[in-house]
């Protein structure tokens, strides 16, 4: 691979571009200016920071390290997950199915390709699990997150529907299984969407990296197959689960809809 | 918006009764005074505590979908799952009988429930609890939105289906229909039953004058022999 380098000085260039941007602002009194100042500077801030983390972790190659920082990322991605929902399971289920649910997916689908199709030597690599699990996972937080707002304010919305059938004998499965197919629906549908514009709407940013670093396009395109089919699965193992078990919650084993453990109003 | 929240249903709600099979227990009781809460505590639709049992056998020892097709809870505004009339129905030819006799003989299964009238709702959605021919019948305002012959209609196939053993019991607000179609007579106040006499509104008596049996605070019975 003979990727070209870049130096500071092409980067100062490239970011005259935000600065324009700035300048825009400030002369048609947009009122953008700060909001991009903050982004650019904790965009630069964080993926400096990111680039040491790595930095060390590849040349530490300890299991231990790996899955903390591994560990980590699933967390701040619960609390992504919690912060997109509308109405929250009251005490912390929220956090903790979302958390839960990712944890198994992503980890599964991680391990699973470093197991298999990548196999590092060794197989815990950070060089190959650190960046396998975050596009997995930025993925699989869509979906869980999508899943588990669409089941909540669909549950709340068709309460009368779903009521009607627990009334008529219906069993809590049964009840929810419309609401169950809208809220798997909402969280599946961004990743088939992506599969099926991939290559034609638009070239997909680890692949398109991939060839900016030198590597043959073929041997990029299968890369990304196998990171596309690696993201499909962990999305619809973390949907799947957290839209069961939050039915399972909003639910109780007297067949009731339970929405008194929803969260009345949103606190942020 | 959701009342459910927080409820201990023994807190706001403590009630006995008996039904015997094909009697009709009509309660009554001012807006918010808990007669659904009422109701969707019989059903087991919310958390609630009590022995309660249905010929001798305590609703605890079946599964809760087994006892709300026994004891089949009709809500004021029943809710629809589907888009069309048909798939609310698990045997449209069980209900066909009761569309005829409510006046929804032309019913189709094809009909989008967006485009029917409350009314149309409502008897609609009563066929559709007799078609699973539940033992117990907790009506909830069940001719609230009807008017004059439908609300006939549907006082007479109660009326039918009491007469097959079926127990009823009605909440309503109106006086003279509680009269009508009752045997015995509830009030719920303060979250407590008591029995109450029948109300004598054709005779042209005090509309708002509530009639309570004194010295019996709350009324007790049995729900189903």
């Amino acid at each position: 691979m003979n990727a070209i380098l870049l130096s500071n000085w092409d980067l100062a260039l490239a970011a005259l571009l935000i600065l324009i941007n700035g300048a825009l602002s400030v002369l048609l009194s947009l009122r953008l200016e700060r909001q991009l100042l903050i982004a650019t500077v904790r965009m630069v801030v964080q993926l400096i920071l990111v680039g040491l983390v790595l930095t060390t972790l590849f040349s530490l190659v300890s299991p231990l390290w790996t899955s903390l920082v591994a560990l980590a990322m699933i967390a701040f991605a619960g609390r992504e997950v919690t912060a997109r929902q509308e109405r929250r399971l009251s005490g912390g289920w929220s956090y903790g199915l979302g958390t839960g649910c990712m944890l198994f997916a992503a980890g599964l689908v991680t391990i699973f390709a470093l197991a298999t199709q990548v196999s590092p030597d060794p197989w815990y690599h950070p060089r190959y699990a650190i960046p396998l699990l975050g596009m997995v996972l930025g993925n699989t937080m869509t979906g869980v997150s999508l899943g588990l707002h669409t089941l909540t304010s669909t549950l709340t919305r068709e309460r009368a529907a779903v009521e009607a059938r627990l009334m008529l004998g219906a069993n809590r499965q049964e009840a929810l299984l419309p609401v169950t197919r809208i809220a798997m629906k909402a969280a599946m549908m961004p990743i088939i969407n992506s599969m099926a514009a991939t290559g034609l709407v638009a070239l997909p940013g680890m692949m398109t990296g991939q060839i900016l670093a030198g590597a043959d396009p073929a041997e990029a395109v299968k890369y990304q197959l196998l990171v596309m089919f690696l993201i499909a699965g962990g999305t619809s193992i973390g949907a799947t689960g957290v839209v069961w078990a939050g039915g399972r919650r909003l639910t109780d084993a007297r067949h009731r809809l339970r929405l008194d453990r929803l969260q009345q109003f949103r606190s942020d | 918006m959701l009342k459910v929240k927080g409820l201990t249903r023994p807190d706001l709600l403590e009630a006995s009764l008996e039904l015997a099979a094909g009697e009709c227990v009509a309660i009554r009781g001012a807006s918010g005074s808990g007669k659904s809460l009422l109701l969707r505590a019989i059903a087991d639709l919310d958390p609630n505590e009590g022995d309660v049992s249905l010929d001798g056998v305590s609703r605890e020892a079946m599964a809760a979908p087994d006892w709300r097709r026994q004891v089949c809870y009709l809500p004021a505004e029943a809710g629809w799952w589907a888009e069309d009339l048909g798939p609310h129905f698990a045997d449209w030819n069980r209900a066909v009988p009761f569309f005829e006799r409510l006046g929804l003989a032309e019913a189709k299964k094809d009909w989008p429930i967006a485009r029917l009238s409350t009314g149309e709702r409502q008897r609609l959605a009563l066929s559709r609890a007799l078609a699973i021919d539940p033992k117990v019948l907790l009506l909830d305002e069940p001719t609230s939105g009807l008017d004059q012959d439908s609300i006939a209609a549907v006082e007479e196939l109660i009326s039918e289906i009491r007469e097959a053993g079926v127990g009823v019991i009605w909440v309503t607000h109106d006086p003279t229909q509680a009269e009508r179609v009752a045997n015995r007579w509830l009030y719920l106040e303060n979250g407590r039953l008591r029995n109450a006499l029948p109300f004598k509104g054709a005779n042209g008596s005090d509309a708002s004058e509530e009639r309570l049996i004194e010295g019996d605070a709350e009324a007790h019975g049995r729900i189903l022999q």
